[in-house]
């Protein structure tokens, strides 16, 4: 379990516990959480559930997957800390992550 | 005025499967889908991906599921109208009148909404002001490239229809080719001919940079391209070009008068129809209490609503259950002889 904080555009923070093995996309899904859409339900396929992830936790989460840059170039204003959060998988590590959402995933 | 006994919005595996069910029961349909081809997001989203929870069969891609359901609508002639949008869905006494955005129109008294997640769209530009040049300076398609000869043309994006189009325009335009980080995603060969258009100078390469302000009255005359530490340049530039890939909108589903929660239309699970006689929707679009989004589910739903459309479409006549393994009016409907 971690504690994860999603922040919409807007400023609003969003603190949950999110199981391991969940990712964070499901963790924003399941605790109906603004701001992630997920259309593609998880399949890396749709590029709206991107999130930005803070400088110091981008090095630290698993590296991006096979393909998800090329998603990503789909994204809605995609950055250098672009992630796609269902690509996140959590676990105990992953405690305190915070990470910040684009104004729109559209 | 085209007149069926239901109108299908939505082409992918559930509008295809309650396609097959309203065949079946001696019901005809058209189909309507805003995408150029039949499969919706199995074949736009994940074509090579394989499916593993489609029932009997174990594993198979969304390419192989939509050849499979295309297959079994063989035996049937449904009219497919592709690349349409429809935009208006309106009540004429106990039949509804739809319209696409090409002009099409239907009169039926059933339309099932198989949407998915609504209508594929070009992803934009979010930059401020970009609506105003869309259609005429900015573009997410082209329809005749010939209007770009001479001119420049900046083109962003890495995928194959980004590259392509860079290849093709260099042959008698001047063209900006950028991209938002170092790699491209198209096809090897694409992406050679396109670092070896740019060595030749025929092809110039902006990587890492992404649009960040368009410049121009009624049309752009200029743009400022910024890269990953805030460096801007400026390109001057006749037609600005973005090959994003494609988003699901809702779009003018909205506007219909159904209930909609977070992008998904309300149904009951006898007929899955909407707060809207006569209007059904099935498959990822619609929502229920304990809605899976399975494609299974949509087939599920999609036979059921096909029920609901027979007595709106064939009011004097009582719907029979049959079985596909002994009715003969089903055999002699898909053509197989009966025993």
């Amino acid at each position: 379990m971690a504690k994860i904080t999603y922040i919409e555009h807007n400023g609003t923070n969003h603190t949950v516990d999110v199981q391991n093995g969940l990712t964070v996309m499901e963790g924003a899904v399941q605790n109906n959480i603004p701001g992630i859409d997920a259309d593609c339900g998880g399949g890396m396929a749709c590029a709206t559930c991107h999130v930005y992830v803070k400088e110091d936790w981008f090095n630290k989460i698993n590296k991006k997957s096979e393909g998800e840059d090329d998603m990503l170039d789909q994204a809605y204003e995609p950055k250098k800390n672009s992630r796609l959060s269902c690509q996140i998988i959590v676990s105990d590590d992953l405690e305190g992550l915070i990470v910040d959402m684009p104004e729109k995933q559209t | 005025m085209i007149k069926t006994d239901a109108l299908i919005i939505g082409a992918g595996p559930t509008g295809l499967f309650t396609a097959h069910q309203l065949k079946l029961i001696g019901l005809d349909c058209e189909i309507v889908d805003n995408l150029d081809k039949i499969g919706g997001q199995c074949i736009e989203l994940y074509p090579d991906k394989p499916i593993y929870d489609i029932p009997a069969v174990p594993e198979c891609t969304g390419e192989e599921l939509t050849n499979n359901l295309i297959n079994q609508l063989k035996p049937f002639d449904i009219n497919f109208h592709l690349s349409e949008r429809v935009d208006e869905v309106k009540k004429n006494g106990d039949k509804w009148i739809v319209k696409t955005n090409k002009g099409t129109s239907f009169t039926t008294p059933n339309v099932i909404i198989a949407g998915g997640v609504g209508s594929f769209e070009p992803r934009k530009f979010s930059v401020e002001g970009h609506e105003k040049f869309e259609n005429k300076s900015i573009l997410y398609s082209i329809k005749d490239k010939n209007i770009f000869k001479g001119k420049t043309v900046s083109i962003f994006g890495g995928g194959d229809s980004a590259l392509d189009w860079a290849v093709e325009l260099s042959n008698n335009c001047n063209v900006n080719l950028i991209h938002r980080r170092d790699e491209f995603r198209g096809a090897q060969a694409t992406v050679d001919k396109v670092h070896e258009l740019a060595k030749s100078n025929k092809i110039k390469l902006f990587k890492k940079f992404q649009l960040k302000k368009l410049n121009g009255s009624s049309k752009i005359e200029n743009i400022d391209i910024e890269d990953d530490d805030k460096q801007i340049k400026n390109l001057k530039t006749d037609y600005v070009l973005g090959f994003f890939g494609l988003i699901m909108q809702l779009g003018p589903i909205a506007n219909w008068g159904l209930n909609i929660d977070k992008k998904t239309v309300e149904v009951d699970t006898e007929k899955f129809e909407t707060n809207q006689k006569g209007i059904y929707a099935v498959g990822d679009i619609c929502n229920y209490p304990g809605k899976l989004k399975l494609i299974l589910s949509g087939f599920h739903e999609g036979a059921l609503a096909a029920r609901a459309c027979f007595k709106l479409a064939k009011p004097n006549e009582k719907y029979r259950f049959e079985f596909t393994t002994s009715s003969k009016a089903i055999k002699n409907r898909l053509g197989v002889k009966s025993d």
